[in-house]
């Protein structure tokens, strides 16, 4: 397994700070704007642009972190079993600016699920998707990303990992990681 | 990635603790979808379930066939009265015939011990035990100690009395092995002619007088008197049954302690239970009800995982 550092934690942070700054630029003080964060990865990008943000604007945009297993299409199709994670919402959807957080965007499936998922809550007024990685030509469907912080080309064989400090790694980081044989 | 160590759920005896804690975990998920506005999701949608009773039941297949409709499952219907198994089919043959129209499920009730089971060996279909006769009902035994749980934080080295009819409930049977597996501690109490003539093996305490039990106790499970199931006499009479062993809120009040109450239903109130402390505060009878879609939504899309 050969695993490449694409985005280092300076870098990680300076991208953070910039898709923060992307997202004042369409929403101004948040006042009727939410963030969803994807389960179970997604979570923590939504906790660090909400904390991001909050060091900016100085309040806490409403953050709420969605699982989309019981809306996914591969159910019964796929070889790994799906576990399901908590869905914490304690706000209205209804008519909010709702911006769904992922870290990786790849086949766009989790995204479909997710805007299934997310319409048991009420009707936003609008949906934008904003991710760390986009890993370029691997959409099964025509889902694009709203805020991206980097554009990767990579093979199928290969896959993308985003490390966050505290969870098993020692430093923010984003790697690219292809199997070899061994 | 977890997943359960079984296809068919036959009985508590045959999953793990493993097992047990990821159906919960699963079901709290699924709590939270059965509290908001839509209370719908897609997972099941291209699973069809049978639900095959063969013996009367309300509120278990309610609540099955409402789990199955909230994960968009198709579902069929069948009870045997007014069915061909009046006139002399096989059990196999009506499942068979059953299967031959592409279902994925079955969840069956059955008045035989063991007939779950015994389909389990026969047929490709993934297999729910609604109840089979005196042997066990794993779905009630799993949505009792979900509701200990959400009451009391864990189940782990919680004391809980089974009281009344132990010698044909098969609540009994499955709550003892799914209390003993999550490290709780049980007893049983009733009429020495209503308890199994070995149940000690079981590894439970048993007492006959219904007050010690309930001031050891910390949960109380409340079982129904199976007229239907009883083919002799047990006790003098139900007046004095009650007399004996039935649940007031005088007898709740008089407790140095807080109790949990449950049971499973149908109540007979009055008997062994009395309406005020069946409505009283200590008692989660309706929230067992509640977390039973729950239960039965986290097995049915559990075991559909594994195909």
């Amino acid at each position: 397994m050969q695993k490449r550092l694409i985005v280092s934690h300076q870098l990680l942070e300076i991208m953070v700070m910039r898709l923060c700054h992307q997202l004042i630029e369409n929403h101004g003080d948040f006042s009727d704007s939410v963030i969803l964060g994807l389960q179970p990865r997604g979570k923590f990008v939504a906790q660090r642009i909400q904390s991001t943000l909050a060091s900016i604007l100085g309040k806490q945009v409403p953050t709420g972190l969605l699982d989309t297993t019981f809306h996914r299409d591969d159910f019964r199709r796929r070889d790994t079993p799906l576990t399901a994670n908590a869905t914490e919402i304690d706000f209205v959807v209804e008519d909010k600016k709702v911006i769904l957080v992922d870290d990786v965007l790849y086949t766009g499936r989790s995204v479909r699920a997710a805007l299934d998922a997310m319409i048991a809550y009420g009707r936003p007024a609008n949906v934008e998707l904003l991710v760390l990685v986009d890993r370029l030509y691997t959409r099964h469907l025509p889902i694009q990303p709203t805020y991206v912080g980097r554009k990767v080309n990579s093979l199928l064989s290969q896959r993308v990992l985003v490390e966050w400090k505290g969870q098993q790694a020692e430093e923010d980081a984003i790697w690219l990681i292809t199997k070899t044989d061994e | 990635m977890q997943e359960l160590s079984v296809r068919h759920l036959l009985g508590i005896k045959e999953i793990t603790p493993q097992d047990i804690q990821l159906i919960f975990e699963t079901a709290d998920n699924f709590k939270d979808v059965l509290n908001r506005p839509i209370k719908k999701v897609p997972s099941l949608r291209d699973i069809t379930i049978a639900n095959v009773f063969f013996e009367n039941s309300t509120r278990t297949r309610l609540s099955f066939e409402l789990a199955e409709k909230r994960l968009s499952a198709d579902v069929i219907n069948f009870s045997s009265s007014g069915s061909s198994v009046k006139k002399g089919e096989t059990l196999l043959d009506t499942v068979n015939n059953i299967l031959a129209m592409k279902v994925d499920m079955i969840v069956m009730r059955h008045s035989s011990p063991g007939a779950p089971h015994f389909l389990s060996k026969h047929i490709p279909a993934n297999i729910v035990n609604a109840g089979d006769g005196t042997h066990e009902h794993p779905t009630q035994a799993l949505l009792d100690s979900f509701s200990i749980r959400e009451r009391l934080g864990e189940v782990a080295g919680k004391k809980v009395v089974i009281i009344g009819d132990i010698l044909h409930s098969r609540v009994a049977l499955s709550n003892i092995f799914a209390l003993q597996k999550q490290g709780a501690e049980v007893m049983v109490c009733g009429p020495m002619t209503l308890l199994p003539k070995y149940i000690q093996q079981l590894g439970v305490k048993v007492e006959t007088n219904v007050r010690k039990a309930l001031e050891w106790c910390d949960v109380a499970n409340v079982l129904r008197i199976q007229l239907e199931r009883q083919q002799m006499k047990y006790f003098p009479s139900l007046r004095e049954y009650t007399l004996y062993y039935g649940i007031d809120k005088k007898l709740l009040d008089s407790l140095n302690k807080e109790i949990v109450l449950m049971h499973p239903g149908p109540i007979n109130r009055g008997v062994e239970l009395s309406s005020d402390a069946a409505d009283s505060h200590h008692s989660i009878i309706l929230n067992q009800v509640e977390n039973g879609v729950a239960i039965r939504m986290a097995v049915l899309f559990l075991l559909a995982q594994k195909g």
